[in-house]
């Protein structure tokens, strides 16, 4: 059965298959995007405006802000997990993934 | 392609929710099928239950929203039963215990912690008080906001009251106007100060006169037509629309150019909201609000719009207004900025509001409320837009004793400026979309201001409004200090941290805040505030200068270097990620201690059933 992903209550949380999964307000470090000029920029998600998925990967667009240095911006498709047998995985937020962060084009 | 909500809102909205919900209820939460929950629980805000945030599953927030924020003699004291019955969570708050409720900056009451199980019986004890929970979330017309002393005002140029009443009885449970693109917040104003906040609802009937023609009916009148010259004058409304706060996209309503008299007022109002739901957005939610069709289309062709389409009369351009004297939160050091306090009535009573501190009253207190309500005045007890309380209709003689009820030490009709000024939304205690905690920070912060922040002389009014992300539900943007939740960095881990921004406020001329400090660690943010304001009594031009004023004569570089963060002896117990959280303030607050989701009884049911 496909899994069923969407955005709710203003961008605050992605559900996945009708639970909330994935909250804004987490803090993501990115370290290949090209989101300010931090060698690793740490986005706290303010709000998502869009989730898709691509084969098993679970990705979002959201709007954000560096915490160190403040700039902000949209994030075109970061990667917040994957579905494996049904069961979606979230990634944890802390932890660096630059092989799925956007604009990689390894990707 | 319409969104998933669009997609279960044209399935099933509006009054036919309700069977669903008493169906779920006496099958009991686990009934609700795991794969309609999206569904169920986007369709339940249409009834002013909305799901609380993720670790607190089968606990829902309820708002009831009376117009205008008016309840009735036994109405409040109904809502604290309530309160004291069913808003009782699986953990107690450090500052307020365990059930209360929660003024809000609508006029509304939230209650927190109600399980699905009780709705119908609470249902049954809001009906026989003559209340509802009926479009106080969800997609349509919210209760309508204006001066919470509306009939009972001695600046009064109008009694908007029956106006509200009337938009109230067509447009809740009207089937044409339950399904809109997005929420729908009206505010009817008739007093002259100002206080129904107008500028940042949706739609704004403001108060106006209009010199008609005695001849013609009002369908048949034009500013510009000719007339017999034998003109007389109407008190009536001018109508604005587009305001709003959320999403980093501030608008101030925008004037459309239409007077209308109150026996119009209802069926301009329904052509505005009819006009909202054929052309608003209703594939991109964060799009969908009208100010931003008020944005694409320009206020002439919503005016032409409306006309042509969707009103069978010919609408009167604007009448002369009064927001020249808009005294109400306009910045000027003596003007008006509340309604705390013992004020004449035109009836020769009195109405007594009193401060509710981040909008917060314990459902015992709110009970000795309602008895003073009932023993010293008519039993009326109204909500405002700075989540405060009036107490009306008190005759002279019952002042003193009124003031003398032990409820009043701490719900005060004469508080500290720092304690009357704090407004804060509900932050991540409950909510989804929060960054940052912010009532229980609110509480603390005001407490330390009073005991340790000298105001400049003169000041006797300062608002500091928390708001814990950019939806702005506290109104950041129109505050003294305007504070936002975001993060920060400090001694290198990730904190929560506030955005600091000035100069906000309504009046005639209406002033966003600007940003001027952002990412300031919250612990440090007593601090910047007790520096800015020692900069503002330093620098400012003279005594009479009010803080809004001092503001505009800066520009933001320069009130940044006023602001100072700095770490004082205020103690901040809410730094770590308090979203991470099952309840911020438990003792074992992490998410996977989560007592939900629970029974009523508060037995906790196993999430995998």
């Amino acid at each position: 059965m496909a899994t069923e992903l969407r955005v709710l209550d203003d961008g605050a949380w992605i559900s996945v298959d009708n639970q909330r999964r994935v909250p804004n307000s987490d803090i993501w470090p990115l370290a290949v995007t090209d989101f300010c000029g931090c060698e690793t920029a740490h986005v706290v998600l303010e709000a998502f405006t869009d989730v898709g998925v691509d084969r098993d990967g679970v990705s979002v667009q959201a709007v954000g802000q560096c915490i160190d240095c403040g700039t902000e911006g949209a994030l075109d498709w970061l990667a917040v997990g994957r579905v494996r047998d049904g069961a979606f995985h979230p990634y944890d937020p802390a932890e660096l993934r630059p092989r799925l962060e956007p604009g990689n084009d390894i990707r | 392609m319409p969104t998933d909500v669009e997609q279960w809102k044209s399935e099933l909205y509006g009054t036919d929710i309700r069977e669903h919900i008493e169906r779920f209820a006496e099958t009991g939460w686990d009934s609700i099928p795991e794969d309609e929950r999206d569904a169920w629980f986007e369709r339940f805000k249409w009834y002013g239950l909305y799901h609380q945030r993720a670790g607190q599953e089968s606990y829902f927030m309820m708002r009831i929203g009376p117009p205008n924020g008016v309840l009735e003699p036994g109405q409040f004291r109904t809502v604290a039963e309530i309160a004291k019955e069913y808003s009782t969570g699986p953990a107690a708050n450090p500052e307020f215990g365990n059930g209360w409720l929660d003024v809000t900056t609508r006029q509304a009451i939230q209650l927190h912690w109600i399980n699905i199980e009780d709705v119908p019986a609470i249902f049954d004890a809001l009906e026989d008080a003559g209340l509802t929970t009926m479009q106080a979330c969800g997609d349509s017309w919210r209760n309508i906001v204006g001066c919470p002393v509306a009939g009972k005002d001695e600046h009064e140029h109008v009694d908007a009251l029956p106006t509200i009443h009337e938009l109230n009885d067509r447009f809740k449970g009207n089937a044409e106007h339950a399904n809109l693109p997005r929420k729908w917040k009206v505010s009817v104003t008739g007093c002259r100060e100002g206080c129904g906040q107008g500028d940042i609802n949706d739609l704004a009937l403001e108060p106006a006169t209009k010199t008609i023609d005695t001849d013609e009916r009002s369908s048949s009148n034009n500013q510009n037509s000719p007339g017999s010259g034998d003109g007389e004058a109407r008190e009536g409304f001018n109508v604005r629309v587009g305001g709003g706060l959320s999403r980093n996209e501030p608008r101030f309503a925008r004037d459309i150019d239409v007077f209308v008299t109150p026996e119009q007022a209802a069926d301009v109002a329904g052509g505005i909201s009819a006009l909202f739901r054929e052309y608003g957005d209703r594939e991109d939610r964060y799009n969908a609000r009208i100010k931003f069709l008020v944005d694409e289309w320009g206020p002439e062709k919503l005016r032409d719009v409306l006309q042509d389409e969707f009103v069978d009369f010919e609408l009167h351009t604007a009448g002369e207004d009064l927001r020249s004297e808009y005294s109400y939160n306009a910045g000027e050091a003596a003007g008006k900025h509340d309604h705390v306090g013992v004020h004449g009535q035109p009836d020769g009573n009195n109405y007594v509001g009193l401060n509710v501190l981040v909008g917060r009253i314990g459902a015992d207190d709110a009970l000795d409320i309602a008895d003073a309500a009932d023993e010293h005045g008519s039993g009326e007890v109204r909500l405002t837009q700075r989540q405060n309380i009036v107490l009306t209709d008190v005759p002279d003689e019952n002042v003193d004793d009124l003031l003398a009820e032990p409820a009043l030490e701490h719900y005060s009709p004469d508080p500290h400026p720092f304690m009357r000024g704090s407004i804060a939304c509900t932050g991540t205690e409950f909510c989804s979309l929060s960054i940052v905690e912010t009532k229980n920070r609110q509480v603390r912060y005001a407490r330390w201001l009073k005991d340790n922040v000298e105001l400049p002389a003169g000041v006797e009014d300062f608002h500091i409004h928390l708001s814990g992300c950019t939806a702005s539900c506290a109104q950041p943007q129109i505050a003294d200090i305007s504070l936002r939740g975001m993060k920060t960095r400090k001694d290198g881990e990730p904190v929560e941290a506030l955005d600091i921004g000035l100069g906000g406020g309504l009046g005639e001329e209406p002033q966003f805040a600007s940003w001027v400090t952002e990412r300031v660690p919250a612990d440090e943010v007593p601090g910047a505030i007790r520096n800015l304001l020692a900069n503002f009594e330093a620098q400012r031009a003279d005594e009479r200068q009010s803080f809004r004023e001092f503001v505009a004569a800066r520009d933001d570089d320069e009130l940044a270097e006023l602001v100072e963060p700095e770490e004082t002896s205020y103690d901040d117990p809410f730094m770590h990620n308090t979203k991470r959280t099952w309840y911020p303030y438990a003792d074992e607050d992490s998410l996977d201690d989560s007592p939900a989701p629970a029974s009523p009884d508060g037995e906790p049911l196993s999430a995998d059933d």
